[in-house]
């Protein structure tokens, strides 16, 4: 099953959150990727799921979501017009210096940043494509990786449109 | 703008929204709301436990099409709506309940008698919210009411903490609420209309399903005209019985696992179904391949989340059945091409109901006949409520209705014990319709306590119950498919129902024969005495036509 994103704008207020996986939960829906995030209008918050779905499936997320009255604006972001990032925090274990230095390169290579150096470990932040992101998990695992925390997706999509 | 306690703000908030009754039962976090109805003109009917008021309320709006209110103490008081919340938004029926809280400061620390009901019922209400500040009251109220009276209706569930209720706050009362997040559908798309009205014009062999849709929105004269107009017959859904009358010539009556032989065999055969306001309930269906095999499926609902929700449709029509039927009626003339002849189609509907009128039981007191006499005995527009088992199938199949609104019943959730508390919410409702509730040994004792709301309140209600000492539908069940293996389905012969209504001084009767059973309930009618009368049935009956679990509409067992 292919990955969608959808996104929705919703009121900011406690239990807000709660209902929106509560239907996840209930209509037997798995969450991938979930961001909340306040927007300017401080009433406000912007959510975007990523979430494994048919299509049957993917219209029913969408159409159960609207239904919630706390759920003001929703849509099924265009796969081709979306742009898509998330960001990882990972530690690896760098004891050994050509784990270090093989490390720095792999960070350096996905244009990542280190945030932090001690003698047994380094902090990494990489920003990219979900998929770019899993990619370089992939690549560091043998380095051997203490610790990872992925934000999930949050995705805009281009042009002159709004959710 | 005025300054009131938030108790004052919300009886205000409710006369404000027309409420005449409240079903409930007090405890510790409501009783300064409950204090605060001796102020007011609003009658407030105290219950025996707090499911039977809630569905007292789902009775009442069923019956009057105006939301029912409930409103119950915090933790068990509040817990105990669960049931009677989930049957009303299963049904689309508006009701709003309200719970008392422990008081904000408490939230959140196991305070006695707090529970969370916001958590617990999020997944069974239409909406649901806790007021945190008495000002909120008076735009809680009435978003609440809104919410659950437009649009597909459903269940609101408003928390109050009890401080919300006491302290004091400047009121302002709203004429109109703006919702960021909650939009009803205009009117239907004229796209839409068009390819509706095109596809039913050109069809040589159409059927309509009503649903409960047709009878919340209004819209049962509008269906009756186009069904006349294109020469199609309609079968209904459980929820849609009414929406057409029985006796219609073009009725087909129930449609599903316990539907008629004309339904089940024309559905399945339709070039073109024109589903309204029903969302393919797996009981209506039957399994989904036998369902849709020829019938380009048009959807109209006013829920558009139905809509290629069960079944694919071929074009939908989101909108309130009643508009939207009669816009795609006024386009099928313009077109000129309703009126043709499908007499060849019309005769397979007398094909088919000869098969079901040929189903006879060798039983002396036979149930289609006990359900026939109940007809006979009730005036034209009376109430029928059902409880939830076989009684309630031999009713939607054997009980001729005329009107929308005069056949209520448990449908969606099918809630045993559903039947006597709501007839008695009828009963306020429509305090000069006689009402009558068709129950079951099984259903009747899971409620029959409000026998004594009934009698106090002077309510008076009929209630038959068809007694089989037997959890009747689930026996069926067994003794088709499992092989008369009897797995937890007989019940006690005891109480005895007659002296168990007596003792709530109500009228008991044993109901021997059909003309006595006809005498009784007329009786019970024109005495306005609440009368229970116990009917023994045989308990190997079945109810037939059935569907097996699993087959689909064709896969009619007649005997």
């Amino acid at each position: 099953m292919p990955k969608h994103v959808v996104s929705f704008i919703v009121e900011n207020k406690p239990g807000v959150l709660f209902k929106v996986s509560n239907l996840f939960r209930r209509r037997g829906y798995n969450i991938d990727g979930i961001t909340v995030g306040a927007l300017l209008d401080p009433e406000l918050s912007r959510m975007t799921v990523t979430v494994d779905a048919d299509s049957r499936e993917l219209n029913q997320i969408v159409e159960q979501l609207d239904k919630l009255v706390e759920v003001i604006k929703i849509k099924r972001l265009d796969p081709i017009r979306t742009i898509c990032r998330e960001l990882v925090l990972v530690k690896l274990m760098t004891q050994d210096p050509e784990a270090r230095q093989e490390a720095v390169e792999a960070i350096n290579e996905n244009h990542g940043l280190i945030l932090d150096i001690e003698p047994e470990t380094i902090i990494a932040e990489i920003t990219g494509e979900p998929s770019e992101i899993d990619k370089f998990l992939d690549r560091v695992k043998k380095i051997r990786i203490k610790e990872i925390s992925r934000t999930g997706a949050s995705a805009i999509e281009k042009g002159n449109v709004i959710l | 703008m005025v300054v009131m306690t938030g108790a004052q703000a919300y009886v205000k908030a409710l006369e404000k929204e027309g409420v005449d009754t409240i079903f409930g039962i007090t405890g510790a976090a409501v009783i300064p709301i409950c204090d605060e109805l001796l102020n007011s003109q609003i009658r407030y009917i105290g219950g025996v436990h707090e499911q039977g008021s809630t569905h007292m309320a789902d009775g009442y709006a069923r019956a009057s099409g105006r939301v029912g209110v409930c409103q119950v103490t915090s933790g068990p008081g509040a817990t105990n709506i669960v049931t009677g919340i989930a049957t009303a938004q299963l049904d689309s029926s508006p009701v709003v309940a309200f719970t008392g809280q422990v008081p904000k400061y408490m939230v959140g620390t196991d305070a006695f008698q707090e529970v969370d009901i916001i958590g617990i019922t999020a997944s069974i209400t239409k909406h649901n919210t806790q007021v945190r500040e008495a000002k909120e009251i008076p735009q809680a109220v009435k978003s609440a009411f809104f919410i659950s009276n437009t649009g597909r209706k459903g269940a609101v569930v408003v928390d109050l903490p009890k401080d919300t209720q006491t302290d004091s706050s400047e009121m302002v009362f709203p004429d109109k609420i703006n919702f960021r997040g909650y939009h009803l559908v205009s009117e239907p798309d004229i796209q839409e209309i068009e390819w509706a009205a095109q596809l039913l014009a050109r069809a040589k062999k159409p059927v309509i399903m009503a649903g409960g849709g047709v009878i919340s929105s209004g819209a049962s004269s509008e269906l009756i005209e186009l069904a006349e107009l294109l020469v199609s017959p309609v079968a209904h859904s459980l929820m849609g019985k009414g929406s057409i009358p029985s006796t219609h010539p073009l009725n087909l009556g129930l449609c599903g696992m316990h539907g008629r032989c004309e339904a089940n065999y024309l559905v399945p055969e339709a070039d073109v179904l024109l589903v309204v306001g029903a969302r393919f309930s797996d009981r209506t269906t039957g399994s989904l391949s036998g369902f849709t095999t020829n019938a380009k499926i048009i959807h109209l609902d006013v829920d558009k989340s139905e809509i290629d929700k069960n079944v694919d449709s071929i074009t939908r029509v989101v909108g309130d059945a009643k508009s939207s039927l009669r816009m795609i009626r006024e386009r099928i003339i313009e077109l000129k091409q309703g009126s043709k002849n499908n007499s060849e189609w019309f005769k397979k509907i007398h094909d088919f109901r000869a098969m079901s009128e040929g189903l006879k039981s060798n039983s002396p007191i036979n149930v289609p006949d006990i359900i026939r006499a109940i007809r006979r005995a009730m005036p034209r527009e009376s109430i029928v409520v059902t409880d939830v088992g076989q009684h309630q199938m031999w009713s939607a199949l054997f009980y001729d209705v005329y009107d929308a609104g005069y056949f209520l019943t448990s449908g969606g959730l099918g809630t045993m014990g559903w039947g006597t508390p709501a007839a008695i919410g009828a009963k306020v409702a429509k305090p000069d319709t006689p009402v009558l509730n068709i129950s079951g040994d099984g259903s009747f004792s899971m409620t029959e306590n409000n026998l004594a709301i009934a009698v106090e309140e002077n309510l008076p209600i009929t209630v038959v119950i068809l007694n089989n000492n037997m959890l009747g539908m689930v026996a069926q069940w067994l003794r088709l498919f499992y092989n008369h293996r009897y797995s937890a389905v007989n019940r006690s012969k005891r109480p005895d129902f007659v002296k168990l209504a007596e003792s709530y001084d109500a009228v008991g009767i044993h109901g021997e024969e059909i003309n006595q059973i006809e005498t009784e309930i007329r009786r019970s009618i024109k005495n306005k005495q609440t009368t229970v009368i116990d009917i023994k049935i045989d308990p190997e009956e079945n109810v037939l036509p059935m569907i097996p679990p699993g087959g689909g509409l064709k896969d009619i067992l007649i005997g």
